[in-house]
């Protein structure tokens, strides 16, 4: 029913969202005109409350549009017992608290509406939305509405809820950023004091000060400065002391070494009255260290947080058979021995066998297939996997971590947990930083002792020891991560730790790494099309008509070539019979036809003449996947059919391999295809193995990551089948369209399809190392000054004072001149 | 300038004061979020007598 547009026009624009509505949704009559079923519900739930003004706040804050995420679902699971004892908590006086993910929330206009949910749904006593995670807390009274009705209208506004399932690492999280926060506060406060008492001492050394004035400050200064140095400054001490123990080293042991001589004289000489005092620069170096830690722990924050609202939701609801009566319950309440329902399109909640129905299931994020293979009563299906065809009812074997999925995920976690910590250049500079200044300290006490005396040759070294500041090599790292994880961020690289960066920028054609690629879904885009079609022209148009009704990824790739069918046509068919999985018959005008798999076509008594089967035969080295159409029991052509490449994959791989990765396919589809991908992307095809269980992929990145000639490896894929291979490389990266397991599996998340951003990770970590080592360059350069300074005798605390921020500060705009590197 | 003797230790005071509201805020939960916020400032008060649905 489509409707011919008369206006002029380019588009009409949804009167909810903004986008522009397409043709066939547009209604001349209509009063407002909306791009989609979930804005025309928003529309009218909005009106209906009288919450108008949210168009107004979203013209004045939106930036993009997006439209409605509401789906129509009525929720009903959420009123289950099983899923209220899980997700939702009590909030005292028969109140209940409960924590969602919303799909959709892209404004402040937003927040607005959400906060105002108690007007659409009342019994809302609290709603709070965070703008920056889309997370929301409700707060609601049981006794008077049901979660269900809550959930709804949520949906109904175009906000899809989700639980949030990580409650206590959320918990957790915020504690820990709340102790950061108020550490460096502290340090902040102590650090800012102690620069006020020593403007003071400053103004005395130039104009001279009464000792008893001089005595209060250099007191007060003491006790602030070892308050910093006990309280906050622990931090770096502990660090230093777990270096030491475990005779490795890291970036807190001169930080230690300076505020350690540094403390230690200053007590000496307030209590003995003689010589300067640090505690001003001591206190500053504290602070200005814990804020370059907490910028690159709130980025890291922020990257955790990013993908896990990006997790492929896994169904929460479920419908299940109980006496003959389907009912919605939570996946989180099934037993073994239950009877589920699972309709087309819906992903499967649990391990379990068919009873009832026939179907075809796509196996592709678990096993790597792409094709759906045809499933019957007593076949094993498993939860994570897509029913595609029609409705079919099982029998629940196996639940939760029980599941194929949970096992893997399992994999995954201790995967993860037994990965050894990357020592970082940051760290290992810091060892012989140590060992370098302690040298020159050395060298300087006896060269001043025998020309001076001993009392000026302990002021000259600690301020030595001071000066030769950990301060900007503290802040080099941790400032150019964090500018480097933003910049990617920026450009849909998600990086959850900054060391996998350096990891990267150390393959080079010399230091060879080893790249492992899955096949569907990463090289390839999943979807099926079609390569060439050989025979009968005259039946294409009714292969098109026969298809049409069918989902299965093969029926869509034919349309697609062939055209969409004539409605005509497809009304002229009769008694069309689809066998999901293996093909589809029906009588046409010009004959009985049969389009299908060649086991298909054969197992119905099809003739294949001659030139025929050399096609198919052909087709099926070549490795695609060959379908035929048969008319009256005879084939008269054969279509050849691959999942098609990613552009520009050909050329980013070629990109790869000269900067030195070596590259290699694993994946879990037929072997055939996988070869076939492989001649495509000039790869050898040795190098190219089809048919491989997730366990078979773990197994193989193992034997890669712990040989002794080992050379860095990359693991790139989408599917749960990657997830524990990924966490076992020494970098995960998941593609876009990845399974939840495999996103939280990986170190790095592309957001680009494919392997296109590949290349552009792989060039940012490059000038991510480019500019730690310019930042380390700068600091190394103001402490061959300092030192030579000390060395004379020049450093005061004033100057000491002037030199450390300036340090900083180079060493700041160095970071934040992060893009302007060239290639 | 001896009253110096009294007010340094009394603006530390202060100081240690507000550290102790700003730990105290903290904890409480008030500094996760420093975003949403910034917004929620900007949007007008119900009028008092909430609106008629529209019908």
């Amino acid at each position: 029913m489509t409707t011919t547009l008369t206006s002029t026009n380019a588009s009409v624009a949804c009167d909810h969202c903004g986008l522009p509505v397409p043709e066939s949704l547009f209604e001349e009559q209509a009063e407002s005109q909306f791009c989609c079923g979930g804005c025309r519900v928003a529309y009218d739930t909005i009106r209906d409350c009288g919450l108008d003004a949210y168009y107004t706040h979203r013209d004045r804050f939106a930036e993009d549009r997006q439209s409605s995420r509401g789906e129509g679902k009525r929720y009903a699971a959420y009123d289950s017992e099983a899923f209220q004892q899980k997700h939702t908590e009590p909030a005292g006086d028969g109140l209940r608290a409960i924590d969602f993910r919303l799909e959709g929330v892209h404004c402040a206009a937003c927040v607005w509406l959400v906060e105002r949910l108690g007007r659409v749904a009342p019994g809302v006593i609290d709603s709070r939305l965070t703008l920056g995670t889309g997370r929301a807390r409700v707060v609601w009274d049981a006794e008077q509405t049901p979660l269900s009705e809550i959930a709804a209208s949520l949906d109904r506004l175009g906000y899809k809820p989700h639980p949030a399932r990580d409650a206590d690492t959320q918990q957790r999280r915020n504690q820990a950023d709340r102790k950061r926060l108020i550490l460096m506060a502290i340090a902040g406060a102590l650090a800012g004091n102690n620069m006020l008492i020593a403007v003071a001492l400053y103004a005395g050394f130039f104009e001279g000060i009464e000792s008893a004035y001089a005595q209060l400050f250099r007191w007060m200064s003491m006790a602030i400065g070892l308050l910093s140095l006990c309280w906050p400054g622990m931090t770096f001490f502990r660090g230093a002391w777990a270096a030491v123990r475990t005779r490795t080293a890291n970036l807190d042991l001169p930080i230690a070494l300076a505020l350690g001589a540094g403390g230690i004289a200053g007590i000496v000489n307030v209590l003995l009255d003689r010589g300067e005092i640090y505690f001003d620069s001591l206190s500053t170096l504290v602070f200005l260290l814990l804020v370059g830690r907490l910028i690159q722990a709130k980025q890291q924050r922020w990257v955790e947080e990013a993908v896990g609202s990006m997790l492929a939701i896994t169904p929460d609801a479920c419908r299940v058979v109980r006496d003959g009566i389907v009912a919605e319950e939570s996946v989180d309440a099934l037993q073994p021995g239950d009877v589920v329902e699972v309709r087309p399109g819906e992903l499967l909640p649990v391990d379990g066998q068919i009873i009832r129905g026939e179907s075809a299931i796509d196996q592709s994020l678990l096993t790597g297939e792409s094709l759906p293979t045809p499933a019957g009563p007593g076949k094993a299906v498993f939860a994570g996997t897509l029913n595609v065809a029609s409705t079919i009812r099982a029998r629940v074997d196996q639940v939760g971590a029980q599941t194929r999925v949970g096992k893997l995920t399992r994999l995954v976690e201790e995967g993860i947990a037994s990965k050894p910590p990357i020592v970082q250049f940051a760290d290992r500079v810091g060892g012989w930083f140590v060992a370098v200044v302690l040298t020159l300290a050395l060298a300087n006490f006896v060269w001043w002792s025998l020309t001076v005396g001993s009392a000026a040759a302990v002021d000259a070294t600690v301020a030595l020891l001071i000066v030769a500041c950990p301060c900007a090599l503290g802040l080099a790292t941790p400032l150019t991560m964090a500018v480097a994880i933003g910049y990617g961020s920026k450009r849909g690289m998600l990086i959850k730790s900054a060391a996998v960066l350096e990891k990267i920028a150390g393959v080079n054609p010399d230091e060879p790494g080893r790249l492992l690629l899955d096949k569907t879904g990463t090289l390839t885009t999943g979807d099926l099309r079609v390569e060439a079609w050989s025979g009968d022209d005259r039946l294409k148009r009714w292969v098109a008509a026969i298809e049409t009704e069918s989902r299965h990824p093969i029926a869509c790739a034919l349309i697609q070539a062939l055209g969409p069918a004539d409605p005509r046509d497809c009304d002229q068919i009769d008694s069309r019979t689809e066998h999901h999985g293996f093909g589809v018959t029906g009588r046409t005008p010009i004959g009985e036809l049969l389009v299908g798999s060649v086991r298909y076509a054969e197992r119905n008594a099809c003739r294949t003449p001659q030139d025929i089967a050399r096609t198919i035969a052909l087709g099926r080295d070549r490795g695609y996947s060959v379908v035929v159409a048969a008319l009256d029991k005879q084939v008269l052509a054969v279509a050849w059919l691959r999942d098609e490449l990613h552009a520009e994959t050909s050329d980013r791989l070629e990109q790869l391999r000269r900067r030195g990765w070596r590259c290699e396919i694993l994946s879990g589809d037929e072997p055939g295809a996988v070869r076939r991908t492989a001649s495509l992307l000039g790869m050898a095809e040795q190098h190219a193995y089809g048919g491989v269980s997730p366990e078979e992929k773990l197994a193989c990145v193992n034997e890669h990551v712990r040989r002794s000639d080992r050379s860095v490896v990359m693991m790139v894929g989408d599917g749960v089948n990657d997830a524990a291979a990924l966490a076992a490389a020494d970098i995960g990266v998941a593609v876009h369209g990845g399974a939840e397991a495999s996103l939280a599996a990986a170190d790095v998340y592309l957001a680009g399809d494919g392997v296109t951003e590949l290349t552009a990770l792989v060039a940012l970590a490059r000038q991510t190392m480019r500019v730690v080592r310019r930042n380390l360059a700068i600091s190394l350069a103001y402490n061959i000054v300092a030192v030579c300074l000390a060395a004379a005798g020049l450093i005061t605390p004033l100057v000491a004072a002037v030199l450390m921020p300036i340090s900083s500060a180079s060493v700041l705009g160095s970071a934040i001149a992060f893009g302007k590197g060239e290639e | 300038m001896s009253v110096l003797f009294v007010m340094v230790p009394v603006a530390l005071t202060l100081a240690a004061l507000a550290v102790t509201g700003f730990i105290w805020a903290s904890r409480d939960g008030q500094f996760d979020d420093v975003e949403t916020p910034a917004h929620r400032m900007l949007f007008d008060d119900d009028p008092s007598g909430s609106a008629e649905p529209r019908r």
